[in-house]
């Protein structure tokens, strides 16, 4: 019901409609680490069995992954593979992929998860450092080299990793553990500077 | 910390984003209704709880969020190995004698 409600209000919110994402414009640097909320981004959640891929790649522009652990993107638009089966699209260029989708009729599921997550962006030499404060995943490069993508857990939560460079992260989170999250990188920042 | 491999990601991956999920390899009868109070207190309550091997299912739920099934041994609390959800019970185990 909700997903249908959704549907009926997304084109009458026109671009001009000021959004604005928890804990907009903070951030927070230590030597060497840099922790900041990015702006707002489309993002989907997309689930769908192996036979729809090759459509749903061609609708969105942008290639689903089949590897675990990995991303593609193109055009401003990320897929991060998150399951056998499920995906993670991020779009920062600000088209809507579920709109792009809409008229596949390959079997799938989407649903607009766009407000529901925030952004965070960790750069600098300290940056892997900050994160593994509460992340236990191997972050070196061998492990996680650029594209690479997983969920994962950052202390008590549960985060989307993507490493954009090789001294850049962007840390998904849930809207409502945003604040924890910041704090709890913030704070390994100081930690990852020592 | 644990290592534990998922089937799924295919590597090792740090038991925090995982959960227990029980016993494997317990069939749900196709006629419930018609099993007797003997087998379904068998089905639902029954568990072997070995002292050594056991096959159980686990989740990897911070990560691909898929079941699978893991064999474990309770003594040492090392993995012995992980397969996939739905595939057969592994007939021999690498590493254990027997």
């Amino acid at each position: 019901m909700a997903k249908a409600a959704a549907r009926k209000t997304a084109p009458a919110a026109s671009p001009s409609v000021e959004r604005r994402p928890a804990l907009a414009g903070r951030s927070t640097t230590a030597a060497g680490v840099k922790v900041e909320v990015l702006p707002p981004a489309e993002r989907m959640s997309l689930r769908a069995p192996e036979g729809s891929v090759a459509a749903l790649s061609k609708a969105l522009g942008v290639t689903l992954p089949n590897k675990p652990k990995t991303s593609a993107s193109k055009g401003g638009r990320t897929a991060l593979w998150l399951g056998p089966d499920e995906w993670l699209v991020i779009d920062e260029a600000g088209n809507d992929p579920l709109a792009d989708r809409a008229k596949v009729s390959a079997l799938h599921s989407a649903v607009g998860v766009s407000h529901r997550n925030i952004a965070i962006s960790v750069t600098g030499a300290g940056a892997a450092a900050t994160i593994n404060a509460g992340c236990p995943q191997d972050l070196s490069l061998e492990a996680f080299p650029v594209g690479a993508a997983s969920r994962t857990i950052l202390g008590k939560t549960e985060i989307v990793l993507l490493r954009t460079a090789n001294e850049a992260f962007r840390v998904e989170c849930w809207r409502s553990f945003s604040d924890y999250v910041f704090t709890f990188l913030s704070e390994g920042s100081r930690d990852a500077a020592v | 910390m644990l290592l534990i491999r998922c089937p799924y990601c295919e590597e090792e991956r740090p038991e925090l984003e995982f959960r227990n999920a029980g016993e494997a390899h317990i069939a749900r009868s196709a006629n419930m209704a018609g099993e007797s109070d003997d087998d379904f207190e068998k089905f639902f309550f029954i568990r072997s709880n070995p002292k050594g091997i056991i096959y159980e299912r686990w989740r990897h739920m911070h990560g691909c969020a898929r079941f699978f099934n893991a064999v474990r041994d309770t003594v040492t609390d090392k993995f012995v190995m992980t397969y996939k959800a739905g595939e057969p019970k592994p007939s021999k185990l690498p590493g254990v004698g027997k």
